[in-house]
């Protein structure tokens, strides 16, 4: 979130699409029915289904799933077109003055660099013209033809309302009627929140329809202020601290980056890193690159970690190829993992195509799972009938289960999406043997540094040079790890470090994560702090817990302030300059003593200093997005370019070669599947609960009365849903609340899917949703295509 | 139960008055349908904290769950969908449970001597130690919501967590519920917040909001804002006019005075079910949606 | 524990943040006739969040025993914590329910195995399970550790295990599992986040 959950009661209007937060985060919701009553603000839900969101909106649309950037293309297009723009916003704090090469250009759906063989874009063109200084150059005018406002426009004209609705089958006076609402919001003192989640993320475009909206964000100017920005609600309590922490295979902590095969010396890594400004003044934050890095490797390997040895440069891995779950359980299946882990992840029943997945750990030599639950995936070797059909006898992968802990029998911090980083005190031990997570990951550990210091082995230094300065090495508590984390400094008395200001490249500093720099400060630990006094009014309460950055509760929020530093709306100000300093309700995103005239721009991560309407080579798909249809359609063209095949489909999504026959056609599948939530159940979790078993026992399957009507289908019958990768059988529930759409003058029908069954649980058992999914993701992320495919449903 | 007694308001076939009531603030429930989400959060705080777990259930079709009212479960979500006139879905959900009437029908229909309870906050309560079973009080309920227990053969229904109340918190699914759907205070701080929502659903296009706090049960502990209120029985057919039932009435007004205690009970609920049958029919019909 | 005082700015709920429940019915010495008696009296409060989605709600945990020596706790009820500022003492169906999570009749207890071609799990103790998972580990770790690649950089990675994280964990548990895994060469890895 760029804002936070308190923050949403500050919206004037209030936008879900690609999220359903009344069910899958009811407490963060409470703050959207808090602005109806004191704001009078508006709430809007755009969705494939009437959920228990729309059941509470001021205003509904049906949208087609997978078809959310032919939605708010058409916005952006309505944006510019009515001139529902904050003009001083979009002039000083984005892009759209700034000159593109002129090479850049998109025809056919397809962007200048494609590549078909590879599947991927050389994104040369996708840049800035930059001047003799090294500066971009800029057109303040915005009259120039490869400036981004003009690139921008020419981009999204085609995104007509009727194009818009025979995509999406959104009817044009709903649509138009949305775009109305959101252009309402382009004046200082009217704000728009957008709340997503999996509903954007969870396509072959789901990067793409999150930037499209950051930057209706940035043209209406709601980006920075308070009541507004792009709010990802985020699934797991501490998927944002995880997701900081960056526990994937090409980052380290903090958003930095494992070194690769490109980076010959610890120079090259640091130069390829650290970027330089590309407008004068401006912040440029990640030019602090090597004091982050410097600091972690301290952090890491301590003493072992010196000018000399590149601060144990060395020591790291350099990574070779893609480390997300697809590319993983690819890797896997063709037999190139021995041993695996699974830290509280159920990975047969949350990744895409299950049959893919059981083949894939069977072919492990050994597989360890840490879990408190039994999950599916400790058990995929398992017969349990139809719901697993598997042979046993057959299997040869050892599986270890290690009993682990939950949050209520261990200390310490979660990060919630609106980046508030708060500590847990145990209330009691675990039950039985059960161990917490850190102790069963260090104890391995120390097993194996012990066995490499008796016997040696393949490169044993970074093993046995591994700081270790924990009291207990088997069991390091988490506040000693949390001050790690922190951060301090190496000389004098070693005091903990108050923020990331401080860091060194030197190796006079440690600090495990630069983002939580001063979360445990010299004043102790901030993110326990208990204090809610929230003296503005706007719900900031900057005495409890501590967020990101430097306890910032809003991202960006020099762009709540027009140029000169005044707040665009006084009554909801966040911060302001005061003719000296920067000061308000929030610690300031800017230099404290940074004077308007200045020009220091708020987005201060960016070289450039502003938003990106374009959005340069940051995603693989494109600098604008672009509509594509999903993997698998009920459509036989984009209508955006129906004559180029090759562009139907997201161009740059990877695919593998494996994979090309499990992908289903209409002809047999020709309903659009959607899986998803329900608000009485958490993932794979809650069917061991017993409470929330009542609530909802059983597994089942929605779709419309017109559908149901078509296949003789009646509330409480036995279908089988089955796409072309396996089937799942449940209970139907026959609805209003799924409309059949009108796509481009046909019908199409959607089957809902929910997700949170297994054959385990206290629940009914069920078959695992994830047997229908197609193995494809996202082109940047890899977030698997879980929202929209094809199925068929037959009466079982 | 003695002490209890001192701020107990009446009990069921008991004519000699309670000792010394004293006036203690009456408190009720207020359910606003507009903000309600159907996340059944109000059913899991209610079985958590009074450590009751219904059975696990199958899917009938609907979001429902369980499909109705036991003693396991004192409260359920309903669920209808509605299509407007002027083509518009709506999902009504409401959470059902025992309205805390002024006028209790279960109480007033109950033979057994302390079994029903209307304390002087406004709580009616079944104090299952003296319930024997004879099912009048769903009978004599116009919103059909006491439940026997197969296992004990008692009548169960929600106590609006007076445990809670008792110690100065409030109800167990108004604490949990996440949008402040259920509200709890004093009956008068609820009529006041009542005013104000519906006020905003008149703005927002529901010309017919309004409150539930029907007077044929003398007013409820437990009132609705409906964003309809001409129409209640759409949310899943709550009683558009409750009234209690004739045979509750000819029990009150005629039968009670005549009985004592003296009057041995096998007597008592004899006549009193030789007089039911009638009345008992055409009031359902009235209530039905 | 750390506890302030509860500060209340602003109630969400129109004008009932200021009224005393207290006064609604009972006085306290009336609480003891109750039919079911009050089962929080005396039981320990700790503050905790719930561990499911990313609102993060804080909960306030209720166990049995006062945390003497000889007494061993249980959670006996959940709910939530009216001064975090998020839920403000809200929790959702799922919240609502931690108690039966926490208490799940399916909850583990100790490590197990399941050897090669077994249809059973087999319980082993603690130190088995760490000594077997390590020696597979060594075996793989020294046959595939790759330290060059063909042009000679070092690049001392080991590409035959892979691990993901848990999006439920303590940021404590997910920064240790990082410093450990690249401290082994580990480079596949991935987290919960990302699906």
């Amino acid at each position: 979130m760029t804002n936070h959950w308190v923050d949403i009661k500050n919206a004037d209007l209030i936008l879900i699409m690609g999220g359903n937060a009344a069910e899958a985060h009811p407490c963060g919701f409470k703050w959207v029915t808090e602005a109806k009553a004191h704001r009078k603000a508006k709430l809007v839900v755009v969705d494939p289904r009437f959920t228990r969101s729309a059941a509470v909106a001021d205003y509904y649309a049906p949208i087609r799933s997978g078809t959310d950037i032919a939605f708010l293309g058409g916005v952006i297009n309505y944006l510019v077109t009515n001139d529902k723009i904050l003009h001083e916003y979009v002039q000083a704090y984005t892009n759209a003055t700034f000159l593109v090469n002129p090479d850049f250009n998109f025809a056919e759906g397809m962007f200048s660099g494609y590549d078909a063989e590879t599947r991927s874009y050389d994104t040369a063109t996708w840049s800035y013209q930059l001047g003799a200084d090294g500066y971009a150059k800029i057109d303040e005018t915005m009259q120039d033809p490869n400036c981004v406002m003009q690139l921008m426009k020419k981009h999204f004209s085609r995104y007509t309302p009727e194009l818009v609705s025979r995509i999406t089958g959104t009817p044009v006076e709903q649509f138009l009627t949305i775009c109305e609402m959101i252009g309402s919001t382009a004046v200082p003192d009217r704000v728009m929140t957008s709340m997503y989640a999996l509903g954007w993320t969870q396509h072959s475009v789901g990067s793409e329809n999150i930037r499209c909206m950051a930057m209706i964000q940035l043209l209406l100017g709601n980006i920075g202020v308070a009541g507004g920005g792009i709010n990802a609600l985020r699934g797991h309590c501490n998927v944002q601290g995880i997701t900081d922490m960056c526990l994937f295979g090409e980052s380290l902590p903090g958003y930095m980056k494992l070194p690769t095969e490109s980076d010959a010396s610890f120079g090259d890594y640091l130069t390829r890193m650290t970027p330089k400004p590309l407008r004068p003044n401006q912040i440029n934050y990640w030019s602090n690159y090597p004091k982050f890095f410097v600091s972690l490797m301290k952090a890491w390997y301590g003493e072992a970690a010196t000018k000399d040895n590149n601060f144990g440069f060395d020591l790291l891995p350099k990574i070779k190829g893609p480390s997300d779950a697809l590319a993983i359980f690819e890797r896997m299946y063709q037999g190139e993992i021995n041993g695996f882990f699974c830290q509280g992840y159920n990975p047969l029943a949350a990744v895409a195509n299950k049959k893919k997945v059981s083949t894939a750990l069977a072919k492990l030599k050994y597989l360890v799972v840490i879990d408190p639950l039994p999950t599916e995936t400790s058990e995929f070797w398992k017969n349990h009938g139809v719901l697993n059909d598997v042979d046993p006898a057959a299997i040869q992968t050892e599986v270890f289960r290690l009993s682990s802990t939950l949050f209520a029998e261990e200390d310490g911090s979660y990060t919630n999406s609106g980046r508030v980083i708060q500590w847990l005190w145990k209330a009691v031990d675990g039950p039985g043997e059960s161990k917490g997570d850190v102790e069963i990951v260090s104890r391995i550990y120390l097993k194996l540094r012990e066995m490499y210091a008796k016997e040696g082995g393949a490169y044993p230094d970074p093993v046995l040079q591994l700081s270790w300065p924990y009291s207990i090495p088997e069991q390091p508590s988490s506040t000693e790890l949390a001050r790690e984390i922190s951060g301090r400094a190496l000389t004098g008395d070693g005091e903990q470090l108050s923020g990331f200001g401080q860091l060194k490249d030197d190796g006079s500093t440690a600090c495990g994560n630069w983002l939580y720099c001063g979360m445990w400060s010299p004043a102790g630990n901030l993110a326990a702090r208990r204090d809610n006094s929230d003296p503005s009014g706007l719900g900031q309460t900057l005495n409890w817990g501590f967020a990101w950055p430097a306890n910032r509760r809003i991202l960006y929020n020099r762009a709540s302030c027009d140029v000169a530093g005044n707040p665009w709306d006084p009554s909801r100000m966040v911060i302001k300059w005061n003719g000296s300093k920067w000061v308000g309700n929030d610690i300031p995103d800017m230099r404290l003593n940074a004077r308007p005239e200045e020009m220091v721009m708020p987005f201060i991560m960016h070289q450039e200093g502003v938003g990106r309407l374009f959005g340069l080579n940051k995603l693989k798909d494109g600098p604008f997005p672009e509509h594509y249809e999903p993997f698998e359609s009920p459509l036989a063209k984009n209508l955006m370019h129906p004559d180029n095949p090759e562009s139907k489909c997201n161009p740059a999504v990877r695919i593998f070669m494996g994979d090309l026959d499990s992908f289903g056609k209409p002809d047999k599948f020709p309903y659009v599947g959607t899986t998803y939530r329900l608000t009485e159940h958490y993932h794979f979790w809650t069917k061991h609960s017993r409470i929330n078993a009542i609530l909802q026992p059983e597994q089942f399957v929605e779709i419309g009365e017109e559908l149901a009507k078509e296949k003789g289908l009646k509330d409480g019958d036995k279908v089988i849903v089955s796409s072309n990768r396996g089937h799942v059988k449940a209970v139907a529930v026959v609805t209003k609340r799924i409309k059949t759409m009108d796509v481009d003058g046909r019908k199409v029908h959607t089957v809902g899917i929910p997700i949170h069954w297994g054959f385990m649980g206290l629940a009914k058992n069920g078959y695992i949703t994830n047997t229908l999914t197609p193995y494809v993701g996202d082109a940047t992320a890899q977030t698997p295509e879980f929202k929209a495919f094809l199925v068929n449903i037959e009466k079982a | 139960m003695k002490e209890q007694s001192l701020n107990i308001e009446r009990r069921s076939a008991t004519t000699t008055p309670s000792p010394g009531v004293r006036h203690t603030v009456e408190v009720a429930k207020l359910i606003d349908i507009s903000k309600c989400i159907g996340c059944k959060a109000c059913q899991a705080a209610c079985m958590e904290w009074n450590d009751i777990r219904d059975k696990i259930g199958t899917c009938e079709g609907t979001y429902a769950n369980p499909a109705d009212l036991s003693a396991g479960s004192w409260t359920v979500m309903r669920y209808a969908e509605v299509e407007t006139k002027d083509g518009r879905l709506e999902w009504l959900m409401r959470k059902d449970g025992c309205m805390h009437c002024a006028d209790p029908g279960c109480l007033k229909s109950c033979p057994a001597p302390g079994a029903i309870v209307q304390h002087s906050n406004g709580i009616v309560n079944f104090q299952q130690e003296n319930c024997t079973g004879c099912g009048y009080c769903i009978t004599g309920c116009p919103f059909n919501i006491p439940r026997l227990s197969p296992d004990d053969h008692k009548a169960y229904k929600c106590t609006l967590c007076s445990d809670r109340i008792a110690t100065g918190m409030e109800p167990a699914c108004a604490k949990a519920c996440p949008t402040g759907a259920i509200m709890f205070g004093s009956k008068k701080a609820m009529l006041h917040h009542a005013e104000g929502r519906i006020t905003d659903l008149k703005e927002r296009g529901y010309r017919q909001a309004g409150l539930y706090n029907p007077a044929g049960v003398g007013g409820t502990h437990v009132m609705y804002v409906l964003p309809h209120a001409d129409t209640p029985e759409l949310y899943s057919g709550l009683a558009k006019d409750p009234q209690l039932s004739t045979l509750v009435l000819f029990w009150k007004g005629i039968a009670k005075p005549l009985m004592g205690y003296s009057l041995g009970l096998a007597v008592l609920t004899g006549i009193f079910h030789y007089v039911t049958v009638g009345p008992n029919e055409a009031d359902e019909d009235e209530t039905e949606e | 524990m750390q506890v302030t005082r509860r500060q209340f700015c602003k109630i969400c709920a129109a004008g009932l943040g200021g009224s005393s429940l207290g006064v609604m019915g009972y006085s306290p010495d009336e609480v003891l006739a109750q039919a079911h008696a009050f089962k929080l009296s005396r039981a320990t409060e700790t503050r905790s969040n719930c561990p499911y989605c990313s609102v993060s709600c804080g909960v306030l945990i209720y166990s049995l025993g006062d945390n003497a020596k000889n007494a061993k706790s249980e959670i006996i009820h959940l709910e939530g914590d009216p001064d975090n500022p998020v839920n403000r003492g809200t929790l959702c169906p799922k919240g609502a329910g931690l108690l039966d999570m926490i208490q799940s009749p399916n909850r583990l207890n100790y490590p197990e195995v399941r050897e090669p071609g077994s249809n059973e799990w087999k319980r082993i103790s603690w130190d088995q399970a760490f000594t077997r998972i390590a020696a597979h580990m060594k075996a793989d770790r020294d046959t595939n550790f790759v330290t060059e690649n063909s042009t000679g950089l070092k690049v001392n990675r080991w590409p035959t295990v892979g691990f993901l994280a848990s999006s439920s964990a303590f940021n404590e548990v997910g920064y240790i599992s990082h410093k450990i895994l690249r401290g082994l060469g580990v480079v596949t890895i991935d987290t919960q986040a990302r699906i």
